[in-house]
C-alpha cells in the first residue's frame, strides 16, 4: 500500500510538473531566449554582410551568427552574473550584485501583485503603488531629521503606508461601488505619475534651486545600509525582500488572512456563503498588495536611487506583472523570476555597451516570455508536451477509480 | 426506424465513460436508460448525437452502419433530442424557434413564417399539445416550452426521440402530462429513448429498461420490478429508499419567519409575505417548483439578500439586518443549493474546505496563524465520520464526486453547534447511496433538537423527509400541509392552486 502510494505520488509529481507550470515557465523563458538569439543574429551587421555571399561560403554566415549570438549572450552573462574578464574581485562579482539590486524592487512589486492575483484581483496598479510608496518614504527620508534607528524604519513604514493606502483605495472602490479593479488601477497609475510630476515641480518635493523635476537627496540616516560597501549598489533592501518572500509565503499558506484571500480568489461565492466578508477582504488584499509595491518604492528611493524623480517606478510596475505570472504567483517562484528579470536588466547594459546589441532585445525577450506564458498551448505545441487538460483528467480519473475501488 | 448502438466504448484519458455499451431502440417502444449521475448516460447520448466520436463500437440505423460527425448528421438521420436545458430563444415565438436553423423560404429568400405556423399547429393538434405558434417562448410555462422542444424535433421528422432527463424542471402535473405525451409518441410509431434516474417515471412508461452503472450496462430490468430492485441494480448494492425517522419530538418554536418580503436587484418582488414557524426537532420542507422564491428565502435567512422586509427570528434574535458571518455565528448551518458554486472551493483540499467558515478562529486558528495540525486531525476524523471517499484529506474538493462533495459540505456545517439547519436541495444530483446518507444526517440533526428547513423540488423527498410541508409558488407560501397529503393535492399547490381541504394541518 505504502509503495503504491509513494509511486502514485511520484507519478503525480511528474504529472503536476508537466501539466503545471514550472516546466512551462522554464520552457517559455528558453524559447524566448532562442527567439531573442534569432533577432540578434538578424540585426547583426556581420551576419547581414556574410549572408550576402551565403551560397558561396555558407560557413561564414554561420560563424557570424554564432559570433553575434554567443557574443551577445556572453555579454549578458558577464553583465548579470559573473564577469570573468575583470581583473579585480570587485569587478568580477559586481554583476551578480547588480542583478540582485535590480531584482529587489521587481520582486517586491511582483510579490505584491502575486498576492492580489492569488486573491482573484487583477492589480495592474503596481506602478502607482510604487510611486506612492516612494513619495511617502521619500518625504520622510528627505525632510524628517532623526537618528538612523528611528529615521530609517520610519521612512520604510511611511513607504509601506503610502503603497498600502493607494492600494486599499482601489479595494474600497471595488467593495463599495463594484468598480472593476483593472480599470481603476490603470487610471490610478496615471494619477500617481502625474501627481508625482506635479509635486516635483512644487516646493513640496522639488529640490531648492533645481530646474529639473528632482527632489533633494534622502538623508543618509534614512537609507538602506549598503552592506557590501559603497562599491556596490546592492543594499539591505535585498535582505528585506528575502524576508518579504518568506512573509508572503507565510501569509498565503499559514495565516487566516491568506486563507481567506485564497478562498476569495478561487471562489468568491463560496467565500461569501461561508461568512467571509468580501468587501473587507478586497480592501485588505489591495492594501497588502500595495504595501509590497510600496516597499519596492522604498528600495528605490531609500536604496539605489537616493532621490525622487519622475522615473522612480521605472518599468517595475509592469515587469512585476510578468514576474508574478512567470513565478506562478508563488513567492519562491516570484523570487526566481524577479532575479531573472533583474539579471536581464543588469546584463542588457553590458550587452549594449560591449556588443552593440540594442537594449531593446532584452525588452523583446521579456515581452516574449509574457507571450509564451500567456499562451501555454503554444509552448506545449512547440515541445510536444501532453496537454494539461488531458493529464489532469487522467489524474482525476485515477483518483476516482481508486476511490471507487475502496 | 430502428436505432442500435453496438459495443460503444468511449474513454477520456484513463476514465472509461462508456464500456462496450449496447442499446436498441425500436419503433413503438419506450426504452429507458436508467443510471445514476455520472454513470455515463449523457456521454452515451452525446456519442449518439455526434458530439463525441466513440473509441470503438458502431451506430446502426435500420441495420446500416452510420457515422455522425455532429448533431446535424444525427438530425438528418432522423434522431431528435429533447435537451435537459432547453435550446430555445426566449424572445422568439414558438414558430420562429421551431424553424430556427432550417428556415423555410419563399421565392426571393423571404421567410415563410406562415408555413412554419401551419406546421406547428398541425403537430400540436395531432398530439394534443395545445401550443400556440405565435406565443413568445419566454412567456410560456416550462412544461409548454418542453413541448416546443419536442415539436422542434418532430418538425425535422425525427423517428427516434431522445429525452435527456426531461422531468428535472417540471412540476408533478407537467411530469404526468409529459408521460402521456411520450406514450402518444410511442403509439404513433416513434422510437423513444428516455434517460432518467427517477424510478417512478421509469416504472410508469418504460417498455424496456437498460440499467447502466459506471459506464457499463449492468442488465435489463422489467417495468414490473420493484423500485428497490432497480435501485439496487443502479447502485450495485441493496438500497433503502425510505427515509427512516421516528416521530418528531417537538420542542419550542425557536425559528420564526413572519411577513417576509424580498425584492430582486431589479425591483421585482421575489418573496411576498412569507410566514412560517419551525419548532425545535422538526423538519419543515419548502416544496415547490424551482424558481418560486426558495433560493431567495434561504438567501434572506442567511443575510445574503439585499432588499428584504419583515422578520426572521432565531432563538429570539432578529436575523434581518445581520450579515452572513453574524448569522452563521448564531448557529445557522447552511447547505447551499449549488454546492460547487456556493458550498465548496474546488481548488481547495477537503481539509481546507472543512474550515472554510471558521478559518479565522479557535480551534482552527490562533491569532493570525492557522493551526494546520489541528485541521489535519479534524479533517481525518470528519472524513471518516462522514464516509467521504477520497484518497486523503489533501484531495482537491473539485475532484470528488457530487456525493462526496456534499458529504464534505455536510461535515463542515454539522460539526458546529447548530441552532438551525437550512439545506437547499441537499440531494440534488446525488446518487442513490449518497441520498440515503444525506437524509440520515438531516434526520439526525433534527433529532438533536434543532429546527430544520429543507428546500426540496422532488415531491418524494418532500413527503418522506418533512414533518410538515410548506408549498411555495411565485414567492408566496400557498399552504402548509401534512406530508401525508395526497400527491395530487400537493402537485396542484405547486402549480399555485390553493389547497382547501388541507388547511387543517396548518398550525
Amino acid at each position: 500500500m505504502t509503495e503504491t502510494q509513494a509511486k502514485s505520488r511520484g507519478q503525480e509529481l511528474v504529472a503536476q510538473i508537466f501539466r503545471g507550470s514550472w516546466v512551462l515557465s522554464a520552457l517559455a523563458v528558453l524559447t524566448s531566449f532562442i527567439a531573442g538569439g534569432l533577432l540578434i543574429a538578424l540585426s547583426n551587421a556581420g551576419v547581414q554582410s556574410a549572408s550576402g555571399y551565403f551560397v558561396s561560403r555558407p560557413l561564414d554566415t554561420l560563424t557570424a551568427i554564432w559570433n553575434a549570438v554567443f557574443g551577445a549572450y556572453d555579454a549578458l552573462f558577464r553583465g548579470s552574473i559573473f564577469n570573468y574578464q575583470s581583473t579585480t574581485w570587485v569587478g568580477m562579482i559586481k554583476p551578480i550584485t547588480e542583478t540582485l539590486a535590480y531584482a529587489t524592487p521587481i520582486t517586491f512589486a511582483g510579490l505584491g501583485l502575486a498576492v492580489a492575483f492569488r486573491s482573484g484581483l487583477f492589480n495592474i496598479g503596481g506602478t502607482g503603488q510604487i510611486i506612492f510608496g516612494a513619495m511617502f518614504a521619500g518625504w520622510v527620508g528627505i525632510y524628517v531629521d532623526l537618528p538612523f534607528w528611528i529615521h530609517f524604519p520610519l521612512a520604510v513604514i511611511a513607504g509601506v503606508i503610502g503603497g498600502a493606502f493607494y492600494g486599499a483605495l482601489v479595494g474600497l472602490l471595488k467593495a463599495t461601488t463594484g468598480a472593476n479593479e483593472v480599470i481603476v488601477t490603470i487610471m490610478f497609475n496615471y494619477i500617481a505619475a502625474l501627481l508625482l510630476t506635479y509635486l516635483l515641480k512644487t516646493p513640496i518635493l522639488q529640490a531648492p534651486k533645481a530646474v529639473n523635476p528632482i527632489s533633494p537627496p534622502v538623508m543618509e540616516s534614512a537609507k538602506y545600509p549598503a552592506f557590501l560597501g559603497s562599491d556596490f549598489r546592492i543594499h539591505a533592501g535585498f535582505i528585506a525582500m528575502l524576508l518579504a518572500v518568506w512573509g508572503v509565503w507565510w501569509l498565503l499558506n499559514r495565516s487566516t488572512m491568506g486563507f481567506q484571500f485564497r478562498a476569495l480568489g478561487h471562489n468568491p461565492n463560496a467565500s461569501r456563503v461561508a461568512g467571509i466578508n468580501i468587501g473587507l477582504n478586497y480592501v485588505l488584499v489591495m492594501a497588502v498588495s500595495g504595501a509590497l509595491a510600496g516597499l519596492a518604492g522604498t528600495s528605490q528611493i531609500l536604496g539605489t536611487e537616493g532621490f525622487l524623480t519622475t522615473g522612480v517606478a521605472a518599468s517595475f510596475g509592469f515587469d512585476a506583472i510578468t514576474v508574478a505570472l512567470l513565478g506562478r504567483n508563488k513567492p519562491i517562484g516570484v523570487l526566481a523570476a524577479g532575479i531573472l528579470f533583474g539579471g536581464l536588466r543588469a546584463g542588457a547594459v553590458t550587452m549594449q555597451a560591449n556588443q552593440g546589441v540594442p537594449i531593446d532585445i532584452v525588452f523583446i525577450v521579456q515581452s516574449m516570455i509574457v507571450l509564451f506564458i500567456a499562451a501555454p498551448p503554444l509552448v506545449r505545441a512547440i515541445y510536444r508536451l501532453p496537454t494539461g487538460e488531458k493529464s489532469a483528467r487522467k489524474v482525476s480519473a485515477r483518483k476516482a477509480a481508486k476511490a471507487a475501488a475502496k | 426506424m430502428k436505432l442500435e448502438l453496438r459495443g460503444i466504448t468511449k474513454k477520456f484519458g484513463a476514465l472509461v465513460a462508456n464500456d462496450n455499451v449496447n442499446l436498441l431502440a425500436e419503433p413503438g417502444k419506450i426504452h429507458c436508460l436508467l443510471g445514476e449521475n455520472g454513470a455515463g448516460k449523457s456521454t452515451l447520448m452525446n456519442v449518439l448525437y455526434g458530439l463525441y466520436q466513440p473509441d470503438s463500437g458502431e451506430i446502426l440505423v435500420d441495420d446500416k452502419q452510420v457515422v455522425f460527425g455532429g448533431p446535424g448528421d444525427a438530425m438528418a438521420a432522423g434522431i431528435g433530442m429533447v435537451h435537459q436545458h432547453f435550446m430555445l430563444i426566449p424572445v422568439f415565438t414558438v414558430a420562429e424557434n421551431v424553424i430556427l436553423g432550417h428556415e423555410p423560404v419563399r421565392f426571393g429568400g423571404i421567410l415563410d413564417l406562415e408555413a412554419a405556423r401551419k406546421k406547428v399547429k398541425e403537430i400540436s393538434d395531432s398530439f394534443g399539445f395545445d401550443v400556440d405558434p405565435d406565443a413568445v417562448v419566454g412567456d410560456l410555462p416550462v412544461g409548454v416550452q418542453q413541448r416546443v422542444e419536442i415539436i422542434k424535433a418532430l418538425v425535422s421528422d425525427a423517428q427516434v426521440l431522445i429525452f435527456d432527463e426531461p422531468t428535472a424542471v417540471l412540476t408533478p402535473q407537467e411530469t404526468d402530462e409529459l408521460m402521456v405525451i411520450m406514450k402518444q409518441l410511442r403509439d404513433s410509431g416513434k422510437a423513444i429513448v428516455f434517460i432518467t434516474h427517477k424510478l417512478r417515471e421509469v416504472k410508469e412508461v418504460a417498455d424496456k429498461i437498460t440499467v447502466i452503472r459506471l459506464g457499463k450496462v449492468v442488465g435489463e430490468a422489467k417495468p414490473t420490478d420493484s423500485a428497490e430492485e432497480m435501485a439496487a441494480m443502479m447502485v450495485g448494492r441493496a438500497v433503502d429508499l425510505d427515509v427512516h425517522k421516528r416521530a418528531a419530538k417537538l420542542g419550542e418554536t425557536t425559528f420564526k419567519v413572519s411577513e417576509l418580503s424580498a425584492w430582486s436587484d431589479t425591483g421585482h418582488q421575489v418573496l411576498e409575505d412569507v410566514s412560517f414557524e419551525i419548532r425545535a426537532g422538526e423538519i419543515l420542507v419548502i416544496a415547490g417548483v424551482q424558481g418560486n422564491g426558495q433560493t431567495e428565502l434561504t438567501e434572506a435567512i442567511l443575510g445574503m439578500h439585499g432588499k428584504t422586509h419583515g422578520s426572521i427570528e432565531l432563538d429570539g434574535y432578529q436575523l434581518i439586518g445581520k450579515n452572513v458571518k453574524q448569522v452563521l455565528d448564531l448557529g445557522v448551518g447552511f447547505v447551499p443549493e449549488d454546492r460547487t458554486e456556493d458550498g465548496l472551493v474546488a481548488e481547495f483540499t477537503i481539509a481546507e474546505n472543512l474550515m472554510l467558515d471558521r478559518s479565522d478562529r479557535e480551534p482552527f486558528a490562533k491569532g493570525m496563524a492557522l493551526k494546520l495540525d489541528y485541521l489535519k486531525g479534524f479533517a481525518q476524523e470528519k472524513v471518516k465520520q462522514f464516509d467521504v471517499r477520497a484518497q486523503g484529506i489533501t484531495s482537491l474538493a473539485g475532484e470528488l464526486s457530487g456525493g462526496n462533495q456534499q458529504k464534505v459540505v455536510l461535515a463542515r456545517e454539522l460539526s458546529r453547534d447548530l441552532r438551525l439547519l437550512v439545506a437547499s436541495q441537499p440531494t440534488r444530483g446525488l446518487d442513490v447511496g449518497s441520498i440515503e446518507f444525506v437524509h440520515e444526517q438531516i434526520v439526525a440533526a433534527r433529532d438533536s433538537g434543532i429546527p430544520v428547513l429543507i428546500v426540496a423540488t422532488e415531491l418524494d423527498e418532500a413527503t418522506q423527509l418533512g414533518d410538515r410541508i410548506a408549498v411555495m409558488y411565485r414567492g408566496k407560501v400557498v399552504g402548509i400541509v401534512d406530508p401525508k397529503t395526497d400527491r395530487a393535492v400537493l402537485g396542484q399547490m405547486m402549480a399555485g392552486i390553493t389547497a382547501t381541504g388541507s388547511k387543517k394541518a396548518k398550525k
